[in-house]
């Protein structure tokens, strides 16, 4: 066991800023408010909410009443995909279903589990393929679209692989073709420039909690003029687009946040990238059949996956926790089924090999002085483990793997 | 998610009996890594059948380097006829209960103790040894 702790899982959650908290703390027992009612208490309360709307606003380049507050990115990708499902439902003809919806295989759960839920209700979903950095072609998006598209939902960069899409191009075809965009940028918000206008994007998800901001808030950008059928009714609160008391603290720490964010963006991502960069070299140098999932460019600068073949990553995840280290894996344990990562299927990972796999995601608090350690402590994991592991020679040290793989049988793997 | 026994936590960090044993009396291996599980048994066994070495290589999560670890330590000293009878639970009892979702992934080492004695009777039964 170590004493260390090196939190480099930010793309799971990140820890809250103490300028955040600072900011936030207030806002628990002092301004504590319903940022609806009339007394100064209210009022107060509701320029608070208002000034966060700005921050988070500037953030990513939209107006200030384009801004919705929510619970968080996954309340994000469902009110805007459903909400758009079902108002374009009700413009349906008898020659056009208005019921088709584009996305692709390698968006967040959020988006999946939201598409499959409304074809359950009629609604027809194309998940575009990637390729092996994670990007999709956009001649298939293009070839994808008919009379009966209405939205069209990309995420503007994963969460494992941090592959980045081409955001502005796919706004561009959307347009041209009268369909609505929206991007799940539940990851890239404060880790590279988005920009709505720029980009072309009508409706965008963003995350507190990815940001060094709380959890249990998040905000969705609703282009001027876009309309949604509301799901969640009430007191009318957010312009009637989302009812529930405003969770002031929440929205206040949020907008700070995002302030921070993006006037920190440019240092950010040097720092960032400096630190995965280092990673990079050094752990394909030092460990053999070491591979990064993924392409190097169009990568998120925090994001570093990598691949290690005959072991897996749970074990791996687990040990690296005792030497203070802390990562996330595809592997099937961390998936809750035996699947693995859907997102390294489609880049091609074979399933035997997702499995040992490793991200790494670089916040602000991270340290270039850290990398060696890292990497250090990664090298005699990866070999323990592979001196444990029967697909592994250790004669030969070599990956034999392949000699034990089998065909799976999918009714096997839904059992769990 | 749900955390490991302080005993689970003990074998994967520190697992018991780990490698390969040079012409056992009996090996087996069940589990495929498509599904990220693996692992394979080696056992020596003495002229009154009782198992004198349990040996094991394990590709999996830390509740699969857990029950192998453990069920080498559970069937040093049994004769075969018990060490057959090992069964899942018992190992997933032995190590004061796995979480739910591992007791059927990842929990391979009472199977793969089987397929090792199967391995030994059939050499036996052949001749072999």
């Amino acid at each position: 066991m170590s004493d260390k702790l090196i939190y480099m899982d930010n793309s799971a959650t990140s820890p809250v800023d103490p300028r955040v908290l600072e900011t936030m703390l207030p806002y628990f027992n002092e301004e504590f408010g319903n940022a609806s009612t009339l007394y100064r208490l209210g009022v107060e309360a509701k320029k608070a909410v208002d000034k966060a709307r700005k921050q988070v606003a500037e953030l990513i380049n939209a107006d200030v009443d384009e801004i919705t507050f929510t619970s968080g990115g996954s309340e994000s990708d469902n009110m805007v995909i459903k909400g758009v499902a079902l108002k374009e439902i009700q413009k349906a003809t008898e020659d056009n279903p208005r019921n088709h919806i584009i996305t692709t295989t390698i968006e967040h759960p959020a988006v999946l589990e939201t598409c499959k839920f409304l074809e359950k209700f009629g609604f027809e979903v194309t998940y575009l393929p990637v390729d092996e950095s994670g990007i999709i072609n956009l001649d298939d998006l293009k070839a994808a679209i008919k009379e009966s598209t209405i939205l069209i939902t990309i995420m503007h960069s994963n969460n494992e692989i941090g592959s980045i899409q081409p955001t502005k191009e796919i706004g561009e075809i959307a347009r041209e073709n009268k369909v609505l965009f929206h991007s799940d940028a539940v990851q890239s918000a404060g880790k590279i420039p988005v920009d709505v206008k720029e980009q072309n994007i009508d409706l965008l998800s963003i995350s507190g909690h990815k940001i060094n901001g709380p959890k249990g808030v998040g905000a969705v950008y609703i282009k001027k003029g876009v309309r949604l059928e509301v799901l969640i009714h009430g007191g009318g609160q957010e312009k009637g687009l989302r009812s529930g008391t405003e969770n002031v603290p929440g929205i206040v720490g949020l907008g700070k946040a995002a302030e921070i964010a993006n006037q920190e963006l440019e240092e950010r991502m040097k720092h960032n990238q400096e630190i995965r960069d280092a990673l990079i070299e050094k752990v394909t140098n030092t460990i053999k059949d070491s591979y990064v999932n993924g392409s190097l460019e169009n990568r998120l600068p925090n994001n570093v996956h990598f691949r290690f073949s005959g072991i897996e990553g749970e074990s791996l995840i687990l040990r690296l926790d005792d030497k203070g280290i802390n990562g996330a894996t595809g592997s099937a344990c961390s998936t809750h089924d035996l699947k693995g990562s859907h997102v390294l299927a489609a880049i091609g990972v074979k399933p035997a090999l997702s499995h040992g796999s490793l991200r790494l995601s670089i916040g602000p608090e991270n340290s270039i002085d850290d990398v060696d350690y890292i990497v250090e402590s990664i090298s005699e994991v990866v070999n323990y483990l592979r001196n444990l592991s029967p697909l592994w020679d250790n004669k030969t040290d070599t990956y034999i793997g392949d000699l034990f793989e089998k065909d799976v049988d999918e009714e096997d793997l839904d059992r769990y | 998610m749900e955390e490991y026994s302080d005993k689970v936590k003990d074998h994967y960090r520190n697992p018991r009996n780990t490698g390969v044993i040079e012409n056992p009396s009996g090996e087996g291996t069940v589990g495929n890594p498509v599904c990220g599980d693996i692992m394979t048994i080696y056992i020596n066994v003495d002229e009154n059948e009782v198992l004198t070495d349990v040996k094991f290589s394990t590709f999996g999560c830390g509740a699969a380097i857990a029950t192998s670890s453990m069920i080498t330590e559970m069937a040093v000293g049994m004769t075969v006829d018990e060490a057959y009878n090992i069964t899942r639970n018992d190992v997933a009892e032995e190590l004061d209960g796995l979480p739910p979702i591992k007791l059927h992934c990842s929990n391979l080492a009472a199977d793969a103790l089987q397929a090792a004695i199967d391995n030994y009777r059939y050499k036996k039964e052949n001749g072999e040894i």
